[in-house]
């Protein structure tokens, strides 16, 4: 047990590193001095803005150190949880605005993700050697897995939106609202949250029917579900356990996945101008707003983490055989 | 297989590689590539818009930008696709970007499959320490979250052209594709005609390029088209968020124009629907004819 873990956790320690790593090289040793022009450029409207931004770059980046020094100040900051100000919403600190969004895109997220893998893993399983299923499923889990996430997005914003009037298709919740705990004001939150869920689900959808179809027949052709059809056992029961070990690569193919799907959020957030993560990294661009983008970026590679390593204790607990190992038991 | 077609057969030319495994002729993959629906369909798609993505700007308007059009047209016959709200011909965008999207993908794949084969095939191979450390460092870039990368990657540049996004976009994609050559390098790296090879004292990428990557070229073509279809995806993204390339355009640059000019609440439909049907036609066909491929080159797969 402390061995698998203790490795897994080196790895997302040895990225989290990475990408910090990153984020502070970047606006260093990009050619041409970007933070400097980036400053210059932004659009700030008040002077007194724009002198504090100065004095706050210098400060943070302070470029007459020593750069050994700058990198172990810039993790300095980063454990005092300040990742700077925010440009386009000055004078508010940049944790405070991620802080604000975090919610909107783990309420899209979380049921979007665990959803389309649930219903998308069962339509796999019944679509895998039968005839008319296989046939309709797999080419539509084929385009839903290459359609681009906006356009998606922008078909259903669109079609059910703005044509067909069925749900709002912008912002989180009504303008004429304040939040509130009330019934009107979770109604409107739900109409606004149901299209940008509905095409986060469908996109991610395909993906999982197709992986599960494919392992299904491979575990349908091995050993021991041809033992288990010579000894007469029911079609149901083999399939059932084809399901079960079907699982645990579709359980690692989430863990590879999770980027991918929150990409897909950040773009479907600024379709919907959900005011998400994904609409503050458009907010961020284009504002110029860059310790806002990089504060985000830390953000999402931080939260990606953490959900990887809750995926590698559900594996345990789903998958008796690394359970067994760990304990020193039979391989 | 009753095909007997006189060819010449590659695999048997005095140069090639020892086969490893029982005789896979070439003209029984062509026989059932040619007889799979997957696969002929999937190409001839991909083929078309190719096609289109190569020929078509030499018929048409050589800047995709100009207002050479009333604006906010619908498609009629003499503007295809209808026109944007400044006027600019989306029939001709679309043509451009078609060509910009082909160049993103086949620039992002291969410089994806360089690197994931270079780590995949020296991973596999050599096992040891050398797999550890290699290992590491796919497992890092294969939990950070690509496009967040890209996005602060791009951001800081001051001129995007298509040949640096493509590059930034390979450079973050490789990770599966080396994981998975690593693991059939690995069950390659022990057969005997290896171990044969390194016995004669053959070095190390001689024998990775003569004795392993030949004998699991289909597979590796494959996973270049999926690194294809990645980096085009990839692509769209950036581009949508306003990081695309500053100058010409692309599919994703329409949309994002779309999106920034209100086309949603104008009812501009046509502005936004054709680059995305574009990139879902495209991908959608390599992965299509990436399952007919696969039938072809493995037999257990053929519904025969």
């Amino acid at each position: 047990m402390r061995k698998y873990f203790g490795r897994k956790i080196f790895v997302y320690a040895l990225t989290f590193f990475a990408a910090v790593t990153i984020n502070w090289m970047i606006p260093r040793f990009m050619p041409g001095d970007p933070v400097q022009s980036r400053l210059a450029r932004a659009s700030l409207s008040n002077p007194e803005a724009s002198q504090a931004m100065r004095d706050y770059y210098n400060s943070v980046f302070g470029l007459d150190m020593p750069v050994w020094q700058q990198y172990l100040n810039f993790w300095g900051s980063l454990f005092k949880g300040d990742l700077g100000v925010s440009i386009w919403l000055f004078p508010t600190p940049v944790t405070e605005v991620i802080m604000d969004a975090v919610p909107y895109s783990l309420g899209l997220l979380l049921p979007a993700i665990l959803l389309s893998w649930v219903i998308g893993n069962k339509f796999g399983a019944y679509a895998a050697r039968s005839k008319w299923l296989d046939n309709t499923v797999l080419p539509v889990g084929y385009v839903l897995t290459a359609t681009p996430y906006m356009w998606l997005a922008l078909l259903l914003a669109w079609s059910l939106g703005i044509v067909g009037g069925f749900f709002p298709s912008s912002g989180a919740y009504s303008f004429a609202l304040r939040p509130e705990f009330s019934w009107v004001f979770v109604s409107s939150l739900l109409e606004h949250w149901f299209l940008p869920f509905l095409s986060l689900f469908l996109v991610s959808l395909g993906g999982w029917a197709i992986g599960m179809r494919n392992m299904i027949i491979y575990e349908l052709e091995s050993e021991y579900a041809n033992y288990l059809q010579a000894l007469g056992a029911p079609r149901r029961l083999i399939r059932r356990y084809a399901f079960r070990n079907a699982m645990l690569p579709q359980l690692t193919g989430l863990a590879v996945q999770l980027g991918t799907v929150v990409a897909g959020a950040l773009l479907t957030e600024i379709v919907f101008s959900y005011p998400g993560l994904g609409f503050l990294i458009l907010q961020a661009i284009q504002n110029q707003d860059f310790f806002l983008l990089q504060g985000v970026f830390l953000f999402i590679v931080a939260g990606v983490l953490i959900a990887n390593f809750i995926i590698d204790i559900v594996y345990v607990l789903v998958d008796p055989r690394t359970r067994i190992q760990m304990q020193g038991g039979a391989k | 297989m009753t095909a007997a077609q006189p060819l010449p057969d590659p695999a048997t030319s005095p140069d090639a590689p020892v086969p490893a495994l029982p005789e896979a002729p070439k003209r029984e993959a062509l026989y059932f590539a040619l007889r799979n629906p997957k696969l002929l369909i999937g190409l001839g798609i991909v083929l078309a818009f190719l096609v289109t993505g190569i020929l078509g700007p030499f018929f048409l308007s050589p800047d995709p930008n100009a207002r050479i059009a009333p604006p906010g047209l619908p498609p009629s016959g003499e503007y295809w696709f209808g026109t944007t709200q400044f006027g600019q011909d989306i029939f001709t965008q679309f043509v451009y970007g078609i060509r910009a999207t082909f160049l993103v993908g086949i620039l992002g794949g291969v410089v994806a499959a360089v690197i994931g084969m270079a780590i995949g095939f020296v991973a596999g191979y050599k096992g040891g320490w050398v797999d550890e450390i290699l290992n590491m460092i796919t497992n890092v870039v294969l939990v950070l979250p690509t496009l967040a990368v890209l996005f602060i990657l791009v951001a800081y540049m001051d001129s995007r052209g298509v040949m640096m996004q493509s590059f930034f976009i390979g450079l973050t994609s490789w990770p599966w594709a080396a994981r998975a050559i690593r693991s059939q390098a690995l069950s390659l790296s022990s057969r005997d005609f290896v171990d044969l090879a390194r016995l004669s004292g053959v070095r190390t990428w001689k024998i990775i390029v003569r004795d392993i990557a030949p004998n699991m070229s289909s597979y590796l073509f494959m996973t270049l088209i999926l690194l294809f279809g990645g980096a085009v995806l990839a692509a769209a993204g950036l581009d949508f968020v306003g990081l695309g390339p500053t100058d010409g355009t692309s599919l994703g640059l329409m949309m994002h124009q779309a999106v920034k000019w209100g086309a949603l609440q104008l009812g501009v439909w046509w502005w936004f629907v054709p680059p995305g049907l574009g990139i879902t036609a495209i991908v959608g066909s390599l992965y299509v004819m990436n399952v007919g491929l696969d039938e072809v080159f493995n037999p257990r797969l053929r519904e025969m």
